[in-house]
């Protein structure tokens, strides 16, 4: 991808994203669902509908904090052949306007790049191989041009030697911040946010969902005193959701299933699925202009939406 | 405050942030890298709530914990159960052989130990709501009982290939009042349903504690389930010191998740003349097809590599590129793609030796048990027994496709215990399928089965 602005007064491509196209859309795919090739196309429309970020998901067979649509996702770019390899080819090739974020699992990230696993072929224990390493993937992924990464089953606790990799290589490493994150530990995690704070806006899984939930406002409440970029994301299908969500404080909203469902529901047709992908996004991103307009026009004590 | 006296107290906050994060981590691993907490967020104020109550109720017995759990073992579980010697094997291996009866608790297998007491420690601390994931089934019936003997609601997540293979246990779960959640993804076993309990908790987290089934799992399930086990181990102790006047020279117990097997083995890590053999399941092949992304076996402290799985860094059957691969084993209790890690770190100190038998050598244990002793034990402790005969056996038959005998032969020693982890009533159809299609030494004529 294209070098996105880098002189700004940002941290990072990722914050300036945000910032600079308030309130700013992010959309997910998974990648190689159904293929490598589809994926190129589908970023390619997402980054034309007006998407200000983009997470592209990388497989990994045990997605535990994913709902049954991104499961499927999944599995559908795993029967592919999706390969991190293969991810982070079509990454080289894309040039889109939006940064672009890496979303997967910790293990991902510590196999990419180590020496091939042992086979105990003669029956007896088999040599251990060195500990895996975070660092070629980080290293691989910053070559690539990707500006970030999120790994939903990493908490900042065990964030260390990945938070470090991704300092030295200019990544931002996305928390993200859950209903159930408070007191101390809500803090921490927000003094050291970097990129956007990721807040979930409900309990469980991802999925699209009907409504915007009360855990969402709450959240948003919560969360106002810090000031840093937040984005909200699990559950938002809708332009009215975007709406309602930048209303009630975020800098942006994350969709995901939403977007997953339409490639699911055209399979092989590309086009048709593309077409779709860009329209949803334009929706999605008028939806959350409307929020931000209602803020600046009755929104009396509503805090100032930034403009660059 | 001038600007040095504003450094110090700089630089003594983070020594001070440093200290706390060694504490933490000095918890929440095995050595440097084994364990952890790799969850999603929603997940780690509720595993820190946990770890507080492990803290407060098992490790400092606050409210005398640790004396009901005990006592409702006894009670309700039926402990302590039998250290027994074991005649015919004796004589047939030449030294003493002592079986720890683990199958005699209720339930029929150790897994009361752990349910029991993390159901009591729900209690204790106000949750309203069990969940399990299950694969043989064994752990969701023994959740199931202790949630009933509890009053506790109680759902199971079970995939739907081991709901077919394991009907009685599915059926002994409802007739305790549980859920069964049946789980469709992937090849519907034990991985899947761990995948689907954990997306549950991340769901219920605030009112519901999530038992889980061995000692795999975020800190601190791995301590938290061990301590609960140790009991077999504190048991052993006593009752070997008793019967033989002095500690084994090993002891041996198969290893799945391994909850049986760091049950059987806490109490003797630190006594280094006592040899620790886990023993893992073969399959059929101890090689992995990439390809189909498939280990025909679950011989995770042997052949696998380090990465995390459920919340835990630990040793892994897994492809190169990082995706788990799916396990199996005839036995349903031994069949999962990971194991614990506290098990992976005493591998890997040395002090745990992995070794494995294959489907072959663990049903011949199991028959072999049932036939000299009269005790019918579950294929997951058949392996336990399928390496005590390659280790110790008369088998200078390569002759018969039998494995030579073990390197370790000679320092199984001349007194052995082996945790029979559970009986084999649940498998008898398994038995029966699999030694219908084999040549087995060890099994009767299965013939007169046929209708
Ligand atoms: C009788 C018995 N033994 C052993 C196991 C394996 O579990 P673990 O390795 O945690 O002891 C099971 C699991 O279902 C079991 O039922």
């Amino acid at each position: 991808m294209s070098d996105a602005v880098t002189e700004n007064e940002y941290d990072s491509d990722v914050e300036a994203a945000i910032r600079e196209n308030h309130p700013a859309l992010i959309t997910y795919i998974t990648a190689g669902d159904p293929s490598l090739e589809d994926t190129k196309e589908y970023v390619e429309a997402l980054d034309r509908g007006g998407s200000d970020l983009i997470e592209l998901g990388l497989p990994f067979s045990e997605p535990i904090a994913e709902g049954p649509t991104i499961q499927a996702a999944i599995n559908r770019a795993l029967a592919a052949g999706t390969t991190p390899e293969g991810f982070f080819e079509l990454v080289d090739d894309l040039e889109t306007e939006a940064p672009l974020l890496v979303m997967t699992y910790y293990n991902m990230i510590l196999q990419y790049g180590g020496s091939e696993a042992p086979r105990a072929s003669d029956g007896r224990a088999a040599k251990p191989r060195d500990k895996p390493e975070v660092r070629p993937f980080v290293e691989r992924a910053a070559g690539a041009g990707l500006s970030g990464i999120i790994v939903p089953d990493l908490p900042a606790e065990e964030a260390g030697p990945l938070r470090a990799a991704c300092d030295d290589h200019g990544l931002d490493l996305v928390f993200i911040i859950a209903p159930t994150t408070e007191g101390q530990r809500l803090d921490d995690i927000m003094s050291q946010v970097s990129g956007f704070a990721y807040v979930q806006a409900r309990l469980g899984t991802t999925g699209a969902r009907a409504n915007v939930s009360s855990a969402t406002h709450e959240s948003l409440a919560r969360l106002e005193e810090y000031d840093v970029p937040k984005a909200v994301g699990f559950g938002v299908s809708e332009g009215d959701h975007a709406a309602e969500i930048v209303e009630a404080g975020a800098d942006g909203v994350i969709v995901g299933s939403a977007l997953v469902d339409i490639i699911a529901e055209h399979g092989s047709d590309t086009g048709a699925a593309a077409e779709r992908l860009e329209a949803k996004a334009a929706e999605l991103k008028r939806g959350a202009r409307r929020g931000a307009d209602s803020l600046t026009v009755d929104g009396e004590d509503a805090p100032e939406p930034e403009q660059p | 405050m001038s600007t040095g006296d504003h450094e110090r107290t700089h630089e003594s906050n983070r020594e001070r942030e440093r200290e706390r994060e060694r504490e933490r981590n000095a918890d929440a691993t095995f050595g440097d890298d084994y364990g952890g907490q790799y969850v999603p967020e929603a997940l780690m104020p509720a595993l820190q709530e946990l770890e507080d109550a492990y803290e407060r109720y098992v490790l400092e017995n606050e409210d005398g914990f640790m004396d009901e759990f005990h006592e409702r073992m006894r009670d309700f579980g039926g402990r302590p159960t039998p250290l027994q010697r074991a005649d015919r094997l004796s004589e047939r291996y030449d030294r003493e052989i002592y079986l720890k009866r683990e199958d005699l608790l209720h339930g029929g297998a150790h897994k009361l130990n752990n349910a029991l007491g993390q159901v009591l420690l729900a209690k204790y601390m106000g949750k309203e709501r069990i969940i399990a994931e299950t694969g043989a089934g064994q752990h969701g019936t023994a959740t199931a009982m202790a949630a009933a003997h509890l009053d506790m609601p109680c759902e199971i997540y079970m995939g739907r290939t081991d709901i077919n293979r394991q009907r009685p246990n599915v059926y002994r779960m409802r007739m305790n009042g549980a859920e069964v959640n049946p789980v469709t993804a992937g090849s519907g076993t034990l991985k899947e349903a761990i995948n689907e309990t954990m997306r549950d908790w991340a769901t219920t987290v605030e009112h519901t504690h999530y038992v889980i089934g061995s000692i795999v799992g975020p800190h601190p399930f791995p301590k938290l389930v061990r301590d609960f086990q140790s009991v077999i181990g504190d048991e052993i102790r006593e009752q070997i010191r008793e019967e033989a006047g002095r500690l084994p020279d090993s002891v041996v117990a198969c290893a799945g998740g391994g909850s049986n097997t760091m049950g059987t083995f806490h109490a003797f890590v630190r006594d280094d003349d006592v040899d620790l053999y886990a023993v893992e399941a073969g399959g059929s092949s101890l090689e992995i097809d990439a390809e189909e992304g498939l280990a025909p076996n679950s011989a995770t402290l042997s052949t696998g590599t380090d990465g995390v799985l459920h919340g835990a860094m630990t040793k892994l059957l897994q492809s190169e590129e990082g995706q788990i691969v799916e396990s199996h084993s005839v036995s349903a209790g031994l069949d999962y793609a990971g194991v614990g890690p506290e098990l992976a770190h005493l591998v890997e100190t040395g002090r745990v030796t992995p070794v494995n038998v294959d489907d072959d050598a663990a049903l011949n244990g199991f028959h072999r048990l049932s036939n000299l002793e009269g005790i019918i034990p579950a294929l997951e402790s058949s392996h336990a027994l399928g390496y005590l005969e390659r280790a110790a056996g008369t088998a200078a038959d390569t002759s018969s496709g039998q494995r030579p005998r073990d390197e370790h032969t000679d320092e199984l020693g001349d007194l052995v215990v082996v945790n029979v982890s559970g009986r084999g009533d649940k498998d008898l159809e398994t038995v029966l399928e699999e030694t219908e299609k084999r040549d087995l030494e060890a099994a009767p004529d299965v013939e007169v089965f046929d209708a």
